[in-house]
Order: structure tokens, then C-alpha cells, then sequence
């Protein structure tokens, strides 16, 4: 156990050693394990929000499906009416179209009538004139008579 | 347990595994190794322990050279095996540091690192089976060899000193010279009367530095006495003969808590002393 320069030479390489550590090993790695902290940090940071975002998102997606689902209730109660409006219009327009197709219908009819009997009671005149004529055998002055025969044909 | 060459008795067994490997001048003027203890002792301070010294900065390049080379490729993506494992003792040491030491010095944790991690492959060395190194070394002609630099109380009173240097600096450049002389000088006796001040100064002064050179002294002969208590015990199992071996691994068990212990011991109250250093509390 004899102290000697040993002492000093071990003083001096610890001096030595730990000058190198502080220069070259202690910075870098302080500086990754700050680093890699902070890494750690910011991803469960971003996770957070990310996190947040979700839930944001999907209570918006609900409220989206929520409008969606009311729009479309409203689309289809409007058709609904749209619909039965329609229905009712064409009802409507069927009926008025029967009744002037019927009243058209049944002016033609009464013209028509009115012709023929017109075309008769012509006939009927010339018809009761002939007879006349073959019934008196002789020669009537259909002039002389002609109020008469008139007379006769507006009867019938 | 002892080469043909080298000494036959249990004593001299002892004694030549305790003896360091001292180069220096002979007491006739020449330079040389010396052969025996008492030649070494002969020597005097100007001599030096090569085999202290050789595994000493071995095992400290050793160090800095893993550190060193994990420390240029760090990155902060996922750390690989190795790196992961000078992170964990990094992180580990600058725990320790921001726990014990309260002042703002960018050396501390270097400094704790360093000696924590050096101390511990000093001590490691303790682990090798006793004979192996010293038998090569006998085989290639060097008579001594002791590979466990920190059963060299120069070793460990080396780094102490250095410690202490540290405080005593550190103390006069916080606290100025007159704060360092007062915290000496005026505690632990205080007065507010200057003649009761200056009767108790020399007390003072004396227990002060009493408990100012017991904290470096403390501090490298608790290291030493363990591991040279360490090493003489397995000197002492070795000579046991055939049936060492289960004792040897029953020792080398509790050895190994004891140089992890002794590592965190010294790295610690190196962090405390200089805490110390730093705190201008009187």
C-alpha cells in the first residue's frame, strides 16, 4: 500500500475520461433521449386530437343522417300531396271533359234531328200534295191550295 | 493455483497477488520493475503501478469507446439493442443527478456517468478468475500483476482527490474565496460577538476541515477497503485447492452486488459532495 505517482496518473486519466464524456458522449445522448421525449410527446398529442377529431366528426355525421333522414321524410310527404292533388285535377279534368263531350254529343243529336225532321215534314208536304192530286184526280191548283198544304205540313 | 516459477508458500501466494506491478527508481539511481514488496516499497513516490494504470485506462477506453460509438449513431427513432442499453444507464445516472445535485453545472452528470460506469468495469475485473491474468503474465515474464485497479488505493485515492479538487474549486468559484473560508470558519460554533467569533475560529476551523478532508478520504478508502476486502477473499478461497469452486461462485454472487453498489456509492457522493459544493447555505 504505497502511495506513488500511481495517484497522480489516475487522477489525470479520470480528468481525462471525463473531459471526453462531457465533449462526446453526453451531449449526443442527452440530446437523442430529449429528442425521442419529445417524439413521444407530440405522437400521444396527436393521437389526443385525433381522437377528438373523431368524435367530433362522428357526432357530426349523425346530425348529418339526422337532417337527412327529416329532408327525405319531407320529400316523400310532398310527393304524397303532389300526388293526390294530381289524382284529384285529373278527376276533375275527366269529368268536365265527359260533360262537354256529352253536351257536344247531344247537340249534334238534336240538329241532326231537327234536320230530319225538317227533310220529313218537306216530304210529307210533297208526299200529302201527291196524294191529293191522285185523290181529286183532277187537276188542283196546287197555287190555290198552297196555304193549305202549309197548313197541313206544320201540323205534322 | 501457483506457476512453477512463482511463489510456493500460502503467504507468498498471498502477498505476490496483492503486489503491484511498480515501475521507478531504484534507491542505486537506475530505473526498473521491481522484483519483490520490498523493493517496490523502496521505491518511494516516485514510482507508478503500470499494471493499476494499464487496466485502469484499458477499461476506460474500453468505456468511451462503446459510449462513444453508440453516442455518434443515436438516434430518437427506436433505440437497437446496444443503444438501448447505454440509454437505460444514462437515463439511470441523470436521474440520479437531477435528484441529488441542485445547481445548474453541465459537468456533473458527465462526471457521474464516467465514474459510475469506469468504477464499475474496474471493479468488474474482480470477477476473473484471480490466477488467469496474473498466471499469463508470469508466463511472459512480468513477475506482478493486479488486475483490479480499484484494489490499488492509488487508484481510488486518484479519483478522490480529483473529487475534491472539483468541490474545493467549485466551492470557491460559487460561494467566492471569503464564502469558503466562512462556512469553514464560522460553523459550527456561531456568535454574533467578534471575540466569541474569533475564539471559536480555530475550533471551528479544525472540525471544518476535519469534515472537509474526511469526505475525499472516505470516499476513495470505502472503495478501496471493499474491493481489496473482495479480492483478499478470493485470494484466500483460491488457496482452498480443489474444492474452491462452489465457494468461489457463492462469493463471486455477492461480489457482484457488492461492485455494482460500490460503483453507485462513489458516483453518488461524488454528486452529493459537489451538490455541496454548490449550495451556498451558511
Amino acid at each position: 500500500m504505497n502511495f506513488n505517482l500511481t495517484l497522480i496518473g489516475q487522477s489525470i486519466a479520470m480528468i481525462v475520461f471525463v473531459w471526453f464524456c462531457m465533449k462526446y458522449i453526453w451531449p449526443p445522448m442527452i440530446a437523442a433521449l430529449e429528442e425521442r421525449k419529445q417524439k413521444v410527446a407530440d405522437g400521444i398529442a396527436a393521437g389526443e386530437r385525433g381522437q377528438h377529431e373523431l368524435e367530433l366528426a362522428q357526432s357530426r355525421a349523425t346530425e348529418l343522417l339526422k337532417e337527412a333522414r327529416a329532408q327525405a321524410a319531407q320529400i316523400r310527404e310532398q310527393a304524397n300531396q303532389q300526388a293526390v292533388h294530381i289524382k284529384d285535377q285529373a278527376k276533375v279534368d275527366a269529368v268536365a271533359e265527359r260533360e262537354r263531350q256529352l253536351t257536344a254529343a247531344q247537340a249534334e243529336i238534336e240538329q241532326e234531328a231537327s234536320r230530319t225532321k225538317e227533310a220529313l215534314r218537306t216530304q210529307v208536304a210533297a208526299l200529302a200534295v201527291a196524294g191529293a192530286e191522285q185523290l181529286l184526280k183532277r187537276e188542283v191548283n196546287a197555287d190555290a191550295h198552297q196555304d193549305l198544304l202549309d197548313k197541313l205540313a206544320a201540323e205534322i | 493455483m501457483s506457476s512453477a516459477e512463482g511463489p510456493t508458500s500460502s503467504s507468498d501466494y498471498i502477498v505476490h497477488h496483492l503486489q503491484n506491478l511498480t515501475y521507478g527508481q531504484h534507491p542505486d539511481g537506475t530505473w526498473g520493475i521491481a522484483q519483490s514488496a520490498a523493493e517496490a516499497k523502496a521505491m518511494g513516490f516516485m514510482a507508478i503501478h503500470l499494471d493499476t494504470m494499464f487496466w485502469s485506462v484499458i477499461l476506460g477506453v474500453v468505456f468511451l469507446g462503446l459510449f462513444r460509438r453508440v453516442a455518434k449513431s443515436a438516434t430518437s427513432d427506436t433505440p437497437s439493442g446496444l443503444q438501448n442499453f447505454v440509454e437505460s444507464i444514462v437515463e439511470f445516472v441523470d436521474t440520479q443527478v437531477r435528484e441529488s445535485f441542485h445547481g445548474k453545472n453541465a459537468l456533473i452528470a458527465p462526471l457521474a456517468l464516467t465514474l459510475f460506469v469506469w468504477v464499475f468495469l474496474m471493479n468488474l475485473m474482480d470477477l476473473v478468475p484471480i490466477d488467469w491474468i496474473p498466471g499469463l503474465a508470469t508466463l511472459m515474464g512480468i513477475p506482478y500483476m493486479k488486475v483490479v485497479p480499484t484494489t490499488d488505493v492509488n487508484a481510488t485515492m486518484g479519483m478522490s482527490i480529483a473529487v475534491f479538487l472539483l468541490m474545493v474549486y467549485y466551492s470557491i468559484k460559487i460561494k467566492g474565496f471569503g464564502g469558503f473560508f466562512g462556512e469553514l470558519a464560522f460553523h459550527p460554533f456561531e456568535a454574533k460577538n467578534p471575540i466569541v467569533k474569533a475564539i471559536f475560529l480555530p475550533i471551528n476551523l479544525i472540525l471544518e476541515g476535519v469534515s472537509l478532508l474526511a469526505k475525499p478520504l472516505s470516499l476513495g478508502l470505502r472503495l478501496f477497503g471493499n474491493l481489496y476486502a473482495g479480492e483478499l477473499i478470493f485470494i484466500l478461497i483460491a488457496l482452498i485447492g480443489l474444492y474452491q469452486l462452489p465457494l468461489h461462485f457463492v462469493w463471486a454472487g455477492f461480489h457482484i452486488i457488492v461492485i455494482i453498489l460500490q460503483a453507485f456509492i462513489f458516483m453518488m457522493l461524488t454528486i452529493v459532495y459537489l451538490s455541496l459544493a454548490h449550495e451556498d447555505n451558511h
